[in-house]
């Protein structure tokens, strides 16, 4: 996936992540983090959100993500709106239950 | 979750929750509503459908709902979101979708066929997902009777009121407004074999004007309501569920069918009245229905 623009998705309500989503050449995926539970879920949101990126095939991005106790589902359906937003696509591959 | 719908089941409540509020979904099964129905439409801002979208999708995949009724609301078609909303719910896994503004056969008949191209697109077997449709203007509440045999998927059809009564040119009041639509959806519903289910009451704070507005629904006799807030769902619950009394004497009258059937005899009498055949199924609704009730509240 090809980001064009700056784009964010997400809210700071109790609950939710707002992720914001920019553009780079290179240097692979840069990653800010600020979490009102970072010391219990900080590592596992964030590999939630790269593992949403490389899913994504999204190589290079600088992404700034504040979390307010999101779920996973929560993380991945913020960090894909957020970078589907980015590229200006709408071209979803929406998977099964799993 | 289960992985398919039910045709039959109890439905007293039907909870709106945003489908962009990442708090209130993950909360929605605490509350003891029987359907949790994920909204996608009104409650969702235009500019905010996609990552609506995405959040009921990875919360349908993800969450465990338990045995509760999922059902998901989405954008008619006609408004060129609903094909979308479809295309990431149904993969997703719902056992219900709730199509808005129904005004006739033809737009249950188009939904339909979306919802079987998706399933076998996905590998899902056709015919997984049930439906029910939304009834909302003077249109859709004259062709009600045709809704809801419009599809084998549907569960039942339900009042929407608010662009009922706008379309109507009044507005929402004691509630002699919504008679006509309610009693035509009601029989239809009953004629057509599925749910008969009512619009929402939005004044939270006025817990005796819903509990006016259910008692009138019950009498009429709806199945359930839809409710947007957790505080409705126990009144509602309670309003609907038989009285002690009720109870005993449906207990009773199935005494007395069972003896006679038991006897031979084709007359049917309790404390010296005789019962006709449409006391029976009424006594035997009612016990399914506090039998029903007691199960879940044991889950």
């Amino acid at each position: 996936m090809q980001l064009i623009k700056p784009a964010v998705a997400g809210t700071m309500e109790s609950g939710d992540i707002m992720v914001t989503i920019e553009p780079r050449d290179s240097g692979g995926v840069t990653l800010e983090l600020s979490s009102n539970v970072m010391q219990q879920f900080g590592r596992q949101i964030e590999e939630m959100i790269r593992k949403t990126l490389a899913e994504l095939g999204v190589e290079h991005a600088a992404v700034h993500a504040v979390d307010k106790g999101a779920l996973d589902c929560t993380v991945r359906a913020r960090v894909s709106a957020a970078a589907f937003r980015s590229a200006e696509s709408t071209d979803y591959t929406w998977k099964g239950a799993k | 979750m289960e992985k398919r719908y039910i045709k039959d089941r109890l439905r007293r409540s039907m909870m709106f929750v945003p489908g962009n509020n990442p708090g209130m979904i993950s909360d929605a099964r605490i509350y003891g509503a029987d359907s949790i129905m994920f909204d996608l439409e009104d409650s969702v801002a235009y500019t905010e459908k996609d990552t609506a979208r995405f959040l009921v999708h990875n919360a349908l995949r993800t969450l465990d709902f338990g045995k509760k009724e999922i059902v998901v609301r989405i954008n008619d078609l006609g408004s060129g979101l609903g094909i979308e909303d479809l295309e990431a719910i149904i993969p997703a896994g719902v056992h219900v979708v709730r199509l808005p503004k129904t005004d006739s056969a033809q737009d249950v008949i188009d939904c339909e066929k979306e919802i079987a191209r998706i399933e076998a697109a996905h590998g899902i077997p056709v015919g997984a997902t049930g439906m029910m449709a939304a009834i909302e203007s003077a249109n859709g509440v004259l062709s009600a009777p045709q809704i809801a045999r419009a599809s084998d998927r549907l569960i039942g059809i339900a009042l929407g009121a608010e662009d009922y009564v706008t379309d109507l040119k009044t507005t929402r009041a004691d509630g002699i407004e919504l008679l006509f639509a309610r009693s035509m959806i009601l029989n239809a519903a009953r004629a057509a074999g599925i749910a008969a289910l009512d619009t929402v009451y939005s004044d939270v704070n006025n817990e005796e004007g819903f509990l006016a507005e259910v008692e009138l629904i019950r009498k009429l006799g709806f199945d359930g309501k839809s409710v947007i807030n957790p505080r409705q769902i126990q009144p509602l619950h309670r309003a609907l569920m038989p009285s002690e009394k009720d109870l005993k004497k449906a207990y009773a009258v199935m005494e007395a069918y069972e003896d006679a059937v038991r006897r031979g005899s084709g007359v049917v009498s309790l404390n010296g009245k005789m019962i006709d055949k449409p006391v029976v199924v009424r006594a035997q609704r009612l016990i399914a229905l506090a039998e029903t009730d007691s199960r879940i509240e044991e889950e």
